[in-house]
C-alpha cells in the first residue's frame, strides 16, 4: 500500500463526494433502493478501491486480486458507483440501477455483473463464504498468498447467527489475511440497533473469538488508513475493523435516522434536500467550484 | 360468468378496480385474531412495518418480541413459545423464513407438530425492483413437503385476512404466502373462505350440454373447447380475465382459486378434470413443486387429462416493474389464454 499523502487524501475526499452524488441520483432515477448503509459506507468503499485494493478495473478476473465480498448486498449503490468511478463500466450504467435487464440489479446478482466476487442481499451469508474463500486460497498457495480477503459486514446484520458461525471458524482457522469491516451506523430496519438487538459490547465479542480487533472513523481517510494497515500486519490471527459510521452520512436531514435504511429520497423536497446537501459537500458549501461536476 | 353465490366484488372488472397489497390482510387478520384470542403473539425478524404487524405490535406490544435479523432464531423461539401453549405468528420476507429456516421450521415446529403460523411476505417475481434474491419463488414447494404443513395463498387482502384469522383457530402447523405489491380486490367480505376448500370462481354460461352435445366418458372429454383453470394468488385475477375472453370466444371455462395447496380439495380438482377435461395450473412460483405439481401429482393417480402449467419454469428473478417481470417470466394473461388453447388442442 503505498503512503497516504495530503495530496491523496485531497484526492480521495473528492471522489467520495462525487460517488455520494452519483448514489444520489441513482437513487432518485430508480425510485426505489437504500439511502443510509451506502452513503455512510461511500468513504470505506473509495479508501478501498482507489487505496488499498490490489485490482484491475480492466481485467476484473485477474487471479491475484485481493477479494472484497460485499456481505450487507443492500448498499450496493455505493459498491456500484466505486466500480464505476474506477473503471469497471461506463458511468452511463449507473442509470439503470434496479430497472429490468440492467447489470446492476436491486441487490447484487453475479449472472448479471460477473465482476462480484459473490451475489448478495440476504444478510449474514458474506463472512463465511469469504472463510471459504481464504481457506480455498490457503490451501492452494499457503500463509501468504499476497492476497487480501475483504467481508463488508452491516451491523444489523451480526444479529444473524451465520456471521458468528463464520467468525468463530476464522478465529480457529487463525486466517490472518481476512479483514472484516463492520458498518456500525447503529441503525437497521426497524430501529437503532441497541433497541432491536443490542451488540454491544461488540469488541469484546469479535475478541472472545480470537480476532484482532480495532475500531476507526469511518469518515477519516487517516484513521481508516491507520486500522487497514495495522489489520494487514496482524500475524496468526483475522482482523476485524468496526468502523463508527454516520447513517446516510452526507445529508444533514437524513442523518442517523433508521427511516432512511431502505428509500430513496422520493418527494421533490427530499430530492432537493438531498442535491443540495451533495452539492455543498464537493463545494465546501458554494466556497469553491468543484472540478468534479457532472 | 362470475360465481354469484359466493358475492366476489361487483367491480371486478372495471378500470380501477380496487387494490389492495395482500399483506395487509395480515395485518389486519393478525389484529383480530388477537383480540378475539390472548394466545395469539407476534414475533418478527426486523421486517415488523413491511410485513405488517406493526398494527398487531402497536396494539399488543407485550404480546410481541422483536428477534432481529434471525430467522432461524424467528423460528425456533416460536417453537418454545407454542410448547407453552401460545399460537405464535412469525413473519418475514418468504426467502427468508420459510427460506432460510427450512429445517428449524420442519424439526422444531412440523415435527413436533405445534401451531405455529409462518407467515412469508414478497412471494412471487411481482416483488419488483429488489430482484432475484428477494423473489421468493420455491416457498410453496418447500413447505408442502413438510408433513403436518397446512400451505395457504391467498388471493387478495380479503382472503388474506380470512386465512389468518381461519390459521388462528387450528393446531396446525400453517403457511401463509403473502405478496409485497398492490393487487386487484377479487372477493367480498361476505365472500365464504374455509382451509382447505377450493372455491370456483368462473363458470361459463356456454355449457356444452345446453347444446345437447354428449361429452363421452367424461363430460368434458368430448369436442367441445372446454378448459378449468385452477389458480392460485393475485394472479387468480388475470385467470378470471382470460377465462372472460374465452368465454367470448365460445369456450367452456371454469375457473377455481386454490387458496389452499395443502391439503388439497381433493374431490373439487376432481370434479373439475372431469367436467372440463383439461386443465391450465396459474401461480406466481416455480413450477417444479409448485400448486401445478400438487393438483397433477393427485390428477396423474385418479384422473389423468391434460395438463398446462404457469408459473416460472426453473429460472431466478430479477430486478424489474412487477407487470414486465410477471410477463417476462410467462405468467400474464397472454400466456395463460395460450396455454388454455393449447391444452384443449391437447385433448
Ligand atoms: C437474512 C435476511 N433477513 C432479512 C433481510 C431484510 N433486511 C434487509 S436490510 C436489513 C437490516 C438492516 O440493518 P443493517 O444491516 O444494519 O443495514 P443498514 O440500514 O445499517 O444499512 C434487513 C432485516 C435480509 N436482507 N436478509
Ligand atoms: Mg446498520
Amino acid at each position: 500500500m503505498p503512503p497516504l499523502t495530503d495530496d491523496k487524501i485531497k484526492f480521495l475526499t473528492e471522489k467520495a463526494a462525487d460517488i455520494r452524488s452519483s448514489i444520489i441520483h441513482m437513487l432518485i432515477l430508480a425510485k426505489s433502493g437504500h439511502t443510509a448503509g451506502p452513503l455512510d459506507m461511500a468513504d470505506i468503499l473509495t479508501y478501498l478501491y482507489f487505496h488499498a485494493l490490489k485490482h484491475d478495473p480492466k481485467t476484473p478476473s485477474w487471479p491475484y486480486r485481493d477479494r472484497l465480498v460485499l456481505s450487507n448486498g443492500h448498499i450496493c449503490p455505493v459498491l456500484y458507483a466505486t466500480l464505476a468511478h474506477a473503471g469497471y463500466f461506463p458511468m452511463e450504467t449507473l442509470k439503470t440501477l434496479r430497472t429490468f435487464g440492467s447489470i446492476l440489479q436491486g441487490h447484487p446478482h453475479r449472472d448479471f455483473l460477473p465482476t462480484l466476487e459473490t451475489s448478495s442481499g440476504p444478510l449474514g451469508s458474506g463472512l463465511s463464504q469469504t472463510v471459504g474463500m481464504a481457506l480455498a486460497d490457503r490451501m492452494d498457495h499457503g500463509r501468504s498468498s499476497g492476497k487480501q480477503f475483504y467481508c463488508l459486514m452491516s451491523d444489523g446484520e451480526l444479529n444473524a447467527g451465520n456471521s458468528w458461525e463464520g467468525a468463530m471458524l476464522a478465529g480457529k482457522e487463525k486466517i490472518q489475511n481476512l479483514t472484516v469491516i463492520v458498518d456500525r451506523n447503529n441503525i437497521q430496519i426497524d430501529g437503532f440497533t441497541e433497541d432491536i438487538m443490542p451488540l454491544n459490547p461488540l469488541t469484546d465479542k469479535w475478541r472472545a473469538w480470537n480476532w484482532h480487533v480495532q475500531e476507526a472513523d469511518g469518515h477519516n481517510f487517516r484513521d481508516i488508513d491507520r486500522v487497514i494497515g495495522e489489520a494487514r500486519a496482524v500475524f496468526d490471527k483475522p482482523s476485524v475493523i468496526i468502523v463508527h459510521t454516520i447513517a446516510a452520512k452526507g445529508i444533514p436531514e437524513f442523518e442517523r435516522k433508521f427511516e432512511w435504511h431502505g428509500k430513496p429520497p422520493g418527494t421533490p423536497q427530499e430530492i432537493e434536500t438531498a442535491l443540495k446537501a451533495l452539492d455543498d459537500i464537493r463545494t465546501m458549501g458554494g466556497k469553491v467550484a468543484s472540478p468534479h461536476h457532472n | 360468468m362470475l360465481n354469484n353465490s359466493i358475492k366476489l366484488n361487483p367491480k371486478l372488472f372495471d378500470a380501477d378496480v380496487e387494490q389492495i397489497p395482500i399483506r395487509k390482510g395480515f395485518g389486519e387478520g393478525l389484529l383480530r385474531a388477537a383480540e378475539l384470542d390472548t394466545r395469539v403473539v407476534g414475533l418478527c425478524a426486523d421486517l415488523t412495518e413491511s410485513t405488517q404487524m406493526h398494527l398487531f405490535k402497536q396494539r399488543f406490544p407485550e404480546r410481541f418480541i422483536e428477534i432481529g435479523v434471525a430467522e432461524q432464531n424467528l423460528a425456533t423461539v416460536a417453537s418454545g413459545m407454542a410448547a407453552m401453549g401460545k399460537i405464535p405468528f412469525i413473519s418475514s420476507y418468504a426467502v427468508f423464513s420459510p427460506g432460510r429456516n427450512w429445517e428449524q421450521i420442519r424439526t422444531t415446529i412440523a415435527y413436533n407438530n405445534v401451531p405455529v403460523k409462518i407467515v412469508g411476505s414478497h412471494a412471487g417475481v411481482s416483488v419488483g425492483p429488489d430482484g432475484g434474491s428477494h423473489q421468493a419463488l420455491e416457498d410453496m414447494a418447500i413447505m408442502r413437503v413438510i408433513p403436518r404443513m397446512v400451505v395457504i395463498s391467498p388471493c387478495d387482502a380479503i382472503a388474506a385476512k380470512k386465512a389468518t384469522l381461519a390459521a388462528a383457530l387450528t393446531a396446525s402447523p400453517t403457511y401463509i404466502r403473502l405478496a409485497r405489491e398492490k393487487t386487484p380486490i377479487i372477493t367480498t367480505e361476505e365472500t365464504p373462505f374455509e382451509i382447505g376448500k377450493a372455491e370456483m370462481f368462473w363458470r361459463s354460461k356456454n355449457s356444452p350440454l345446453k347444446k345437447g352435445l354428449s361429452q363421452g366418458r367424461s363430460e368434458g372429454r368430448g369436442i367441445f373447447p372446454s378448459v378449468g383453470i385452477i389458480a392460485t394468488g393475485a394472479l387468480l385475477y388475470r385467470a378470471i380475465l382470460v377465462a372472460k375472453r374465452l368465454d367470448s370466444e365460445g369456450k367452456y371455462v371454469t375457473v377455481v382459486n386454490l387458496s389452499t395447496i395443502k391439503p388439497l380439495d381433493e374431490e373439487a380438482i376432481l370434479k373439475l378434470a372431469r367436467e372440463m377435461g383439461a386443465i391450465v395450473t396459474v401461480e406466481e412460483h416455480q413450477i417444479y413443486g409448485g400448486m401445478g405439481s400438487t393438483v397433477a401429482e393427485y390428477l396423474a393417480k385418479h384422473f389423468p387429462v391434460p395438463i398446462e402449467f404457469i408459473g416460472v419454469n426453473d429460472r431466478f428473478g430479477q430486478s424489474g416493474k412487477p407487470d414486465e417481470l410477471i410477463e417476462f417470466y410467462g405468467m400474464g394473461e397472454k400466456d395463460i389464454y395460450n396455454a388454455a388453447h393449447r391444452v384443449m388442442l391437447r385433448k
